[in-house]
């Protein structure tokens, strides 16, 4: 029954990831380029998170993925600011892919 | 059937984009997307090793390959034209293609041999069966800082004199501005957050995967952090306690191995009951050395004179004909 | 259950790869400065479901280092040296 659920987060985060990556090859625009690689990338990350979560039950294991998790979110945030800001920066504006 | 056809995908698409991204690192145009291809290149490459079950390489990997040496090249590609390719054969490019292609041919026949061989003894059964006389259980930290400790200790000796070199070159860069409140805000929760964790894979290094080069280059990291977003030497203490910093991991490690020899051992022949307690002393002079050396890598010099030079006219004035080469 | 982690390591791998081409192709530094944070997120998400399909818990460890040293390189790829007024990231 948990190896269900499990599995069922695992393939959404899949599905997820798998968006992310297309939408970083086919959007045409460095910004929607960026929206496509933090929101989804960090989307399925949480998901696969929680799949794992569900498959080990350690305290320990359980405390290390959620601060692995906390971890991505804050950093995928920051860089997505910061390259956002140098794209805004050199004035790239929407470029041809 | 289906196991071993997803294991060969995963393979297959690891190797492939390790080569291309090797490939298209060397042969970019400009020095800051050969870096950022580099970087990915690392990252890639921690996470073959975690594919091969080697987590020990895997962490130094993901510490030194992905991160340090990423903004190594960074802070020394800043200064540099990017280079014109004169399209002449030089005779420095023949040479070096043709030792890389020897290279290349030594390493495939390695490859043959030990694959051809895969059925003799080998030196890792024989550390297996030894782990419990060198007080840690981790096989890699034993055979690290136990078995073969000797060469440890001259690999931080060569990080000394590589540090040695660094000095040479003068005062530390002027460092970066003040960085904005995103960014300052990320470098006050993740520094301190980094040095626990580099703590802990110190004193997981006896158990489990860790140790002093990765807990090391860890702190190292977390140095760069704080150079980057504005602290003048990344946190790094200027003089006297730099050089005791810098020199501690060898200190240490010949003060104990010394000591043994005056007890009546070999050199750095741990005694069984002691060896655990040893190791850790070794390893926490070592993690300090070794992110202090790389820090100092990273500063480009003596972090001593780094806060001096700030408002010096001499500097102003070097900095302003600088100022274009930093752009992409 | 070993199954389907395996096939999922190679959907996560695919992933990866197709957000490798952007690496390669893109033409601003920009799309390589993204290429690298996926592979940081990509590349920790599949360190953890290789740990578990080869029963390494160290690996979680190698994921925790993986995601803070991405964060690190794409601060280091987008600071610049003194050229602009403090308060600017």
């Amino acid at each position: 029954m948990i190896e269900i659920a499990a599995g069922m987060f695992i393939v959404l985060a899949l599905f997820f990831f798998i968006s992310g990556s297309i939408g970083l090859l086919r959007l045409p625009d460095g910004y929607s380029r960026l929206h496509a690689l933090t929101k989804a990338d960090n989307l399925g990350f949480g998901l696969l998170i929680l799949g794992l979560l569900l498959l080990q039950m350690d305290l320990l294991i359980a405390i290390k993925l959620l601060l692995v998790w906390l971890l991505v979110m804050a950093a995928s945030a920051v860089s997505a600011h910061l390259i956002a800001q140098r794209a805004r920066r050199q004035e790239r504006g929407l470029w041809k892919p | 059937m289906e196991a071993l056809t997803s294991w060969q995908i995963l393979d297959l698409l690891l190797i492939s984009a390790l080569l291309a991204l090797a490939w298209t690192a060397m042969a970019a145009k400009d020095l800051r997307r050969a870096v950022a291809l580099f970087i990915a290149f690392g990252l890639l490459l921690a996470l073959t090793w975690v594919r091969l079950r080697a987590p020990d390489i895997a962490l130094a990997e993901a510490a030194i390959g992905a991160g340090l040496t990423g903004a190594l090249l960074l802070a020394a590609a800043s200064d540099e034209p990017d280079p014109v390719p004169s399209g002449r054969i030089s005779a420095a490019g023949v040479v070096l293609t043709v030792v890389s292609a020897g290279l290349a041919v030594v390493l495939g026949w390695v490859f043959v041999a030990t694959v051809q061989q895969a059925d003799s003894t080998r030196l890792a059964e024989e550390v297996f069966a030894n782990v419990e006389t060198t007080g840690v259980s981790n096989p890699v930290t034993s055979v690290l800082l136990n078995f073969r400790a000797y060469d440890t200790l001259l690999e931080l000796a060569v990080l000394l004199i590589a540090v040695l070199g660094v000095l040479a070159l003068g005062p530390a860069r002027a460092g970066y501005g003040a960085p904005g409140p995103v960014l300052s805000l990320l470098a006050r929760r993740l520094v301190p957050l980094i040095i626990l964790v580099s703590g802990y894979l110190l004193w997981a290094g006896a158990h489990a995967p860790g140790g002093a080069f990765q807990a090391g280059a860890l702190l190292a990291a977390a140095g760069v952090l704080l150079r980057l977003t504005g602290t003048t030497n990344g946190g790094l203490p200027g003089d006297g306690a730099f050089r005791t910093l810098i020199v501690a991991g060898v200190a240490v490690f010949l003060a104990v191995g010394l000591s043994l020899m005056l007890a009546g051992r070999p050199f750095l022949g741990f005694p069984v009951a002691w060896a655990g307690s040893l190791i850790l002393a070794i390893e926490t002079a070592a993690t300090l050395s070794i992110a202090a050396i790389l820090l100092a890598a990273f500063l480009a010099g003596d972090p001593k004179h780094a806060a001096a030079n700030r408002g010096s006219k001499t500097w102003q004035r070097t900095h302003k004909t600088q100022g274009h080469a930093n752009e992409l | 259950m070993t199954l389907f982690l395996s096939l999922a390591s190679a959907v996560l791998m695919v992933s990866l790869a197709l957000g490798l081409i952007r690496a390669f192709i893109g033409p601003a530094i920009e799309d390589r400065l993204m290429s690298a944070q996926l592979v940081g997120t990509t590349g920790a998400g599949l360190a953890l479901l290789l740990g578990l399909l080869l029963d390494m818990p160290s690996s979680i460890d190698v994921a925790l280092v993986l995601a803070l040293l991405a964060a690190i390189s794409v601060v280091a790829l987008t600071r610049r040296e003194q050229s602009m007024e403090p308060g600017h990231d």
